[in-house]
């Protein structure tokens, strides 16, 4: 079949010879992909910095396709059933699913235990292949899929898998109260949909932060809020204290994770040098201009080392620090109610649409902000027929 | 505080999902009562492992699942190996990961070879898009290239030269 194939950092290929998966499991299924996307943190492992990303791996953790094939144990799915898959891959029974921890399953990835296991995103997150590929094996298939009801759009579906849910979880893990003012550090995806979900707990004023106008006045137009470049803000933390009376946002969501531009150190220790787990630049930002007894919300992905973090300020502002990879399937009901209500339009995000056997130039798009692109979509050649 | 507006109306589902009860630290956890019984869950069956897979330290086995991509191999995957000697709060894990990943690229091109195949590694990177959307930084960057390329032959052309004269004498 043909799958994007991971040659190491900033090299990708779709390769021909990948040969089909195949159940390995009573419990998993066979999917042929109809959507799948390339996500902002799929850039992270683009440019090499999650760690155990190795060359030959195909990427993609959101996607939509065609059962067509299921293991013996498998009840709730069957052949020809089209589904959305969450990014998280999830056992259902383990004490960590039983909370409807679905992102911190305890049995879908066996070299790394903070992390459950994910699509397509490394071996740190169980060296599952992903679905940038005609097509993928989904494990525990009665848990994660749910078949696409009929009157869902499938570009709707697939932004479902993750950046729906991840933007709707970082303001829901923010405890936005009636009137509060939300900053959103990051206009890709999932801080845009941060910001538009900021909305429906109550917010008072939306504010989202970037370096780049494009996404600005994107983010401007499809979540209804206040935007601004910190390359034109001298000081981003003085401007947002200013802002808010000197007394700084009630609730700050850190949609960028460990690629932050805007400080220099950072970007040496964090970026270049690997020295930490990605430049916790967007954090810093985060922390120091919430208010004292504040909320951040972290949903950017960090890598699995160390970071510096201003923890002194944690302490002496009182802040509550929430961040979680997203409970996909537990927010998805919710998500789709409010799609079908026109409270949120997800797809209109989409920009590109491109056939899969052009991923690298994708990639090379999308990571380097060109053709002013916000969210990616690859068809493989056999959803196209 | 800017004062908030009065009417909200004008977006779709303002506050809809709003709950007093979610301060601070929603989503509120769901209890189950299963907290402490740890590993005596009912456990998946377990998927059999046909390929090396590597488990984190800081588990007794492999989970009940797990992806079969890429499994160790060559120097990188000697690295990877010894990589999981140290648990996920040590820096040896997740240093030797990546020097084993670096590592791992330049296999991957000895492997194309091997197997006939000459990596096109100006596609791979996606040039083709940066011509077509950013034709001038392109060329910008193939010029400076070549520049800091001659500067680079002629610096060490000269250091060979003087080190050579000072063997001479
Ligand atoms: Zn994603
Ligand atoms: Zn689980």
């Amino acid at each position: 079949m043909i799958a994007m194939n991971f040659r190491g950092p900033f090299r990708v290929r779709a390769d021909r010879n990948k040969p089909d998966p195949v159940i390995e499991h009573p419990e998993d299924a066979i999917v042929r992909v109809t959507r799948s996307c390339i996500c902002g943190s799929d850039l992270h492992l683009y440019h090499g910095l999650v760690p155990d990303t190795r060359v030959g791996t195909t990427f993609g953790h959101e996607f939509t396709g065609e059962v067509v094939e299921v293991g013996s144990s498998v009840k709730n799915l069957k052949v020809g059933d089209h589904v959305l898959v969450p990014f998280n891959i999830a056992c259902g029974v383990c004490p960590f699913c039983k909370q409807e921890l679905y992102g911190n399953c305890h049995e879908s990835n066996p070299e790394a235990t903070a992390v459950g296991g994910i699509f397509g995103y490394s071996h740190t997150a169980g060296g599952f292949d992903g679905g940038q590929a005609e097509y993928v094996r989904v494990p525990f298939a009665d848990v994660g899929p749910m078949v696409i009801p009929p009157d869902l759009d499938l570009d709707d579906a697939v932004l479902l898998t993750d950046v729906v849910p991840t933007g709707y979880q970082a303001a829901e893990m923010g405890g936005i109260k009636e009137g509060d003012t939300v900053v959103v550090f990051g206009a890709g995806p999932v801080g845009i949909m941060a910001a538009k979900c900021a909305w429906l707990f109550g917010a008072g004023r939306v504010i989202i932060i970037d370096q780049l106008d494009y996404r600005l006045e994107f983010a401007q137009r499809f979540a209804q809020c206040e935007a601004y470049n910190f390359r034109s803000l001298s000081d981003p933390v003085l401007f947002l204290k200013k802002t808010t009376d000197y007394f700084g946002a009630d609730v700050c969501i850190d949609a960028v994770g460990c690629e932050a531009a805007g400080s220099t150190l950072q970007t040496i220790t964090g970026r270049k040098t690997l020295l930490q787990a990605g430049s916790a630049t967007a954090l810093h930002w985060a922390i120091n201009s919430v208010k004292k007894g504040g909320i951040v919300s972290i949903v950017g992905v960090y890598g699995p080392t160390g970071n510096l973090i201003p923890i002194g300020n944690v302490v002496n502002k009182g802040i509550t620090i929430r961040a979680n990879q997203a409970s996909v399937k537990r927010l998805l009901p919710k998500l789709i109610e409010h799609i079908r209500a026109g409270r949120l339009n997800p797809k209109e995000i989409i920009t590109h649409r491109v056939p899969l056997e052009e991923v690298s130039d994708a990639y090379h798009i999308f990571s380097r902000k060109l053709d002013n692109c916000i969210k990616t979509i690859l068809i493989p050649p056999s959803a196209r027929a | 505080m800017k004062k908030k507006p009065e009417d909200y109306s004008h977006i779709k589902g303002w506050g809809i999902d709003a709950d007093p009860e979610n301060e601070p630290t929603y989503p509120i956890k769901k209890y189950t009562g299963d907290d402490h019984k740890r590993l005596s869950y009912a456990k998946p069956p377990q998927q059999p492992s046909k390929v090396e897979i590597l488990h984190s330290n800081e588990r007794p086995g492999l989970t009940s699942v797990f992806g079969t991509s890429s499994p160790p191999s060559g120097l990188s995957g000697l690295i990877r190996r010894h990589a999981f000697t140290y648990s996920e709060g040590n820096w040896g894990h997740w240093l030797s990961l990546i020097l084993a990943d670096r590592i791992n690229v330049w296999e991957g091109i000895a492997s194309d070879l091997m197997h006939g195949y000459i990596p096109n590694i100006f596609a791979e990177r996606g040039w083709n898009a940066e011509l077509k959307y950013n034709r001038k930084g392109a060329i910008q960057k193939v010029v400076t290239g070549v520049l800091v390329a001659t500067v680079a032959a002629g610096l060490l052309y000269r250091l060979t030269r003087k080190k050579k004269k000072t063997h001479w004498l």
